[in-house]
């Protein structure tokens, strides 16, 4: 029995995402053609630019990975006392903003780094981690156990278990994550901007810097070009690489069993483990501290002031900022779960072009937030499509964001569902819409949950393209956040750790919340 | 790119070549340049040529002092604030609702300002400064009005404004000193510009990043003003060879790196004249009787903010009422303590903290607007040139 | 999993030779699997083990091919304790239900991985593949992948495979389960003339009594108990 044919899926996100997206980035975009642009690409500036960034993401990617296999082992294969915390504790910082964890990081870090490529590793590495942790670990969790049992009763220690078992059935989930890992750090804006220094600049910060600072369209369309243009070099080289790779071999479908730390290498694992959540614990616990600490002493003045409104336009109570986060997270959810959702089973259903329209559907996470704000304001702009003041743009441009987290979320469960499912259905009289609804529908709400998690995730700590759409009355979390850093002294200070704390919190329940939903069978993230 | 799955034998119909792969991805982007490449949007064309309409400054009829309710959308950056009950009350007066819009920094503004000129997104725009005026001027974001309520600013702020918009405030970028740390290291604190590049003060400085951060520019300006065209590169040359660090961002230099902001271990940074009485009324209880921070007084850009009417808006006597009211005695008085700035209608009543503690530079240094526009993105790479490479 | 009472072990045969496992005890999660088992396997014979699905057959093996630790008891070969012996060191081989092969290796790749870890060169491997795979009757088949082959393809290639390690005692762990009754019949027979011809102890495990006695010299049968599961002999 055939599932539903893609095209019913597809034309909901092709649309959304070709009106909110494809068009909007265009519109930029066609300013990047003038001689003033080309000028720009064959300066010798701008190479120097686009050969940093690309350092610094691979050294990112690589050293994300490295410290991230271990984790992944330990939090999804083994069994011990404070697992789901250390879990949750590792997977916070993805949706942090920078601007929250930027103060700290500079306190913790000692002053020779400040500015150097090795702040920016340490912190790509932070808020990366938890994507090692969940693809790779997801994947790791479902990996038959069998085939390393098997390979030790033929005499292969445990370094030859790893080396001839074990990494070639990981691989094309390390590869998954290498890929997404990349991407984030590739257009890295805010962890660049506050920890980098003026020498460690990236293609991101720059289109910022020409478009915002120097106004100057048509040299920040041609970087955009170009950072488009190595985004999908790396999203076609790593599709085809995975599909390489991939391994057809029998995932487990409820997860391999945790089983107790016994082995010397199982206690080695989990010890490594153990201390890299103390040092991701740092910063969230250096802004709790900063929180309560008044003058010389300590004291909850700051937490108070949140609940206070200030008299002036710009102190605004903690709790207003919460309901527009929560307000632009749940209508970000809402869309993404739709579009998402509808992407991932035309992708599943596909019999061509999956791979195109996966890979499409990938290009906001690679697109500088910058250009995307932009064009959405230069494109809807002329009324009936006025949506420039409108508060829905806000969390259009959020889900532009989710939509891909929430594909890779889905997408594996769909493709993994047993086929003969619809076969028993359609021998039970069961038409193919009804099919859909009965049998895969149910097996894609489950897997939802996870995915809806990171959207609201998302949405919450989105700080970058935000910026530049209307607001509401009160500001986000985050933009609240930057404002208060913005300002001298401890009163200032002091709120912003307090806040930031709220906004840890808020996520954090986000985080453990689809963490309990996560559908038996869901692989990924 | 997909994440890692079996796909349980039921394969694989896509067996796309992978050049077929490859051309279908550049199709879906080649169709959407197609889509769009010459479509723009009206406004962004005419943002690019039309200058402002040459029209009379002051408006020939008076405008209203009341009005039937309307809401008029004042468009701002991150760091506006006045108090709330002033809103409330002109309210009440006028029957105007104001609503706020806070996009981003100033540039931030301006940029969006320009790029739907004709066709904004609000009625009054306010925040743009002396640095990013004439590019605002250029994409004729301004319908012209100059307030009546500005008739006592002096000349040096409303020069260069081409009658298009109303200064409402000026406010001064400085080299902020941490007088804590001089007296304990019996270092006597720089006097003039020069002072810094002097070996006394070496390794002591930081400053912001010129390309993205507003008091950094204001700071290069400032260099300009003083040492010429010709002049600034050599000096920040000196500055470079007596250690200065340069740092992304306002945040990263007075909180991270000043050391009477807080972490850091340099006690000369770039920051506002207002800085030392903010820091009073910005402590934690029982606050300081006064601030351990100066200001030196010698090498201050000047940044004037103007208010103006968004072309293009449909309530234009409403929106000049919200001019007139940024300028009107209480607005001015709200300033100081709202956003540290000074009001430019001059006899305002200062609060103490101000009088007692605000330095007030003699000679701030400044450049014409157009001149800035025309010409800063050169002094910007050089400075990159000199400062970082 | 009924309730009987006590443990027994009835299995008296016992030599300082071969396998001796000694009152091994395993809970798995909590609940009680095997409880004080005991049983030898002297180095030229095949014992089946012959219990209901669950009772903890697969379980025994593990626990004597070193992938799980007992609560308690004793595994020794040739005398010599392999409490501290890992899984990898034991030479016991294992052929579980279902085949298990490496889906990234082609059947050569499997059937020569016990060769590939010692480090076997290369022409020396190629020739003893082939001869490991004549031994199971599927000469030449090489090259294929290991997701074409049927099920009794897969179990032979499995055994090859667990062959071409050297055992000194080969597990297998009710290899011939998925499939049918004449096949089944028919590589039961095979196995054991093979493992005979090549002096390899064997320890089978099934649930089809019939099996068991084709292809042990002696059976074996595991009870449960509320206690975990005993031998019964």
């Amino acid at each position: 029995m055939q599932p539903p044919a893609a095209r019913w899926f597809a034309w909901l996100p092709v649309v959304f995402v070709g009106v909110f997206f494809a068009l909007p980035l265009t519109t930029v975009l066609s300013r990047g053609f003038s001689a003033r642009g080309v000028d720009l690409l064959t300066s010798a500036a701008t190479w120097r630019i686009l050969g940093f960034t690309t350092l610094q993401a691979v050294l990112s990617t690589v050293l994300t990975v490295a410290v991230g296999l271990p984790a992944a082992y330990a939090v999804q294969r083994l069994d011990f006392r404070g697992r789901r915390l250390v879990l949750a504790l590792l997977t916070v910082p993805f949706v942090l903003p920078t601007v929250v964890v930027g103060a700290s990081f500079r306190a913790l870090l000692p002053e020779s780094w400040d500015g150097t490529l090795a702040a920016i590793l340490v912190a790509h590495v932070f808020f990366n981690l938890a994507v090692v942790v969940r693809v790779v670990g997801g994947f790791w969790a479902h990996l038959d156990n069998r085939y390393e049992q098997a390979a030790r009763t033929l005499g292969a220690g445990p370094i030859t278990v790893w080396r001839t078992v074990t990494w070639p059935l990981l691989r094309p989930a390390v590869l998954a994550a290498a890929a997404l890992v990349f991407l984030f750090t590739f257009t890295s804006f805010g962890v660049v901007l506050v920890l980098g220094g003026p020498t460690t600049t990236t293609l991101e910060v720059e289109i910022y810097r020409r478009t915002v600072q120097l106004f100057d369209l048509p040299g920040a369309a041609m970087l955009c070009v170009l950072q488009m243009a190595a985004v999908v070099v790396v999203l076609i080289v790593a599709t085809r690489l995975q599909r390489r790779l991939t391994v057809r071999q029998r995932l487990s479908r409820s997860g391999v069993a945790l089983r107790p730390v016994r082995s010397t290498t199982d206690r080695v694992l989990l010890g490594i483990t153990l201390v890299e959540t103390v040092l991701v614990a740092l910063p969230l616990l250096a802004l709790a501290r900063a929180s309560v600490r008044v003058g010389d002493g300590w004291g909850l003045d700051w937490w108070r002031a949140l609940a206070v409104d200030g008299p002036t336009t710009r102190d605004v109570a903690a709790w207003a900022s919460v309901r527009v986060s929560v307000s632009y997270a749940v209508a970000t959810v809402l869309i993404a779960v739709v579009v998402g959702g509808s992407a991932a089973c035309a992708i599943a259903y596909a019999r061509r072009g999956a791979d195109a329209l996966d890979s499409a559907l990938t290009l906001p996470l690679g697109t500088s937030a910058v250009t995307v704000g932009f064009g959405l304001l230069i494109t809807f702009a002329v009324p009936p499509f006025d949506l420039r003041s409108s508060w829905i743009i806000v969390p259009i441009g959020h889900a532009l964001v989710a939509i891909p987290l929430v594909v890779r979320t889905v997408l594996p469960v769909l493709r993994s569902m047993d086929p003969r499912l619809r076969e028993v259905a359609a021998t039970l009289g069961a038409s193919v819409g009804h099919t859909w609804r009965t049998v895969d529908l149910p097996v894609l709400s489950r897997a939802m949950g996870v995915g809806a998690g990171f959207a609201a995730a998302v949405s919450l700590g989105e700080f970058g393209a935000t910026s530049f759409l209307a607001r509401a009355d009160a500001p986000t979390l985050p933009v609240q956040i930057g404002r208060l850093l913005a300002r001298p002294g401890e009163v200032n200070s002091g709120q912003a750790a307090a806040l930031s704390v709220v906004l840890v919190v808020v996520t954090a329940l986000a985080v453990v919340i689809t963490e309990r939903l996560r559908a038996p069978g869901s692989a990924s993230l | 790119m997909h994440a890692p799955v079996p796909i349980p034998h039921r394969a694989h119909t896509t067996r796309l070549s992978s050049l077929a792969r490859r051309t279908s991805v550049v199709a879906l982007l080649a169709a959407s340049f197609a889509l769009v490449a010459c479509g723009s949007s009206s406004s962004a064309s005419s943002g690019a040529s039309a200058p402002g309409v040459s029209s009379p400054s002051a408006p020939a009829t008076p405008v209203p002092s009341s009005f039937a309710p309307t809401t008029v959308t004042l468009i701002t950056h991150d760091s506006f604030a006045l108090t709330k009950s002033l809103l409330s009350d002109f309210t009440a007066k006028t029957g105007i609702t104001i609503r706020l819009i806070s996009q981003g920094d100033a540039g931030e503004v301006v940029n969006k300002a320009a790029l739907t000129a004709g066709n904004p997104e609000g009625d009054v725009l306010f925040g743009v400064d002396n640095t990013l005026l004439s590019r605002a001027l250029t994409a004729g974001v301004f319908d012209p009005y100059v307030s009546p309520n500005a008739a006592t600013v002096p000349g040096a702020l409303t020069a260069a404004t081409q009658d298009a918009v109303t200064p409402v405030d000026y406010g001064d970028v400085c080299i902020n000193l941490d007088d804590a740390w001089f007296t304990k290291n019996h270092v006597a604190k720089p006097v003039t510009l020069d002072d810094l590049a002097r070996p006394a003060y070496k390794d002591l400085l930081v400053v912001e990043n010129a390309a993205t951060s507003s008091p950094g520019l204001a700071f290069l300006l400032a260099t300009v003003a003083r040492y010429g065209e010709t002049g600034y590169s050599d000096y920040w040359k000196a500055l470079r060879a007596n250690g200065v660090k340069v740092v992304n961002g306002w945040t990263e230099a007075y909180e991270d790196t000043f050391s009477a902001g807080g972490k850091g271990n340099r006690p000369i940074v770039v920051s506002y004249a207002s800085s030392p009485p903010a820091e009073i009324v910005y402590a934690a209880d029982p606050k300081p009787t006064k601030p351990s921070t100066s200001v030196m007084t010698d090498g201050c850009f000047r940044q004037v903010e103007y208010a103006g009417v968004l072309r293009g808006t449909n309530h234009l006597s409403a929106a000049r009422a919200v001019v007139d009211w940024l300028l009107s005695p209480a607005v001015q008085a709200d300033v100081p303590l709202s956003m540290f700035v000074d009001p430019a209608v001059p006899g305002t009543p200062l609060p103490k903290v101000f009088t007692q503690f605000a330095a007030v530079p003699t000679a701030p240094l400044s450049l014409d607007p157009a001149v800035i526009d025309a010409k800063r993105s050169d002094w910007v790479d050089t400075w990159d040139q000199v400062t970082l490479r | 999993m009924s309730s009987t009472p006590e443990a027994r072990t009835t299995d008296t045969s016992s030599s300082s030779h071969g396998l001796d496992v000694a009152a091994i005890t395993v809970s798995l999660g909590g609940r009680p699997v095997l409880d004080s088992l005991s049983l030898t396997v002297a180095p030229d014979e095949a014992v089946a083990l012959l219990g209901p699905s669950g009772v903890g057959k697969s379980t025994l093996l593990r626990v004597i091919a070193g992938l799980v630790t007992p609560d308690a008891g004793v595994v020794t070969w040739d005398g010599i304790d392999l409490a501290d012996i890992p899984a990898h060191r034991r030479s016991i081989g294992l052929v579980f239900q279902d085949a298990v092969l490496f889906p990234h290796r082609d059947v050569a790749g499997n059937v020569g991985y016990g060769l590939d870890v010692i480090g076997v060169p290369e022409a020396e491997r190629r020739s003893e593949i082939e001869r490991l795979l004549d031994l199971v009757d599927l000469g030449g088949l090489g090259e294929r992948a290991v997701d074409t082959l049927s099920g009794g393809q897969a179990q032979r290639v499995a055994l090859a495979r667990a062959l071409g390690a050297r055992p000194r005692l080969l597990l297998l762990d009710e290899p011939f389960g998925a499939l049918d009754r004449d096949l089944r019949e028919r590589l039961g027979a095979e196995v054991r003339d093979l493992l005979r011809a090549l002096g390899v102890p064997a320890v089978h495990v099934t649930h089809d009594a019939a099996e068991a006695a084709l292809v042990a010299d002696r059976v074996l049968e595991l009870v449960p108990s509320e206690r975990g599961a005993r031998l019964e002999g």
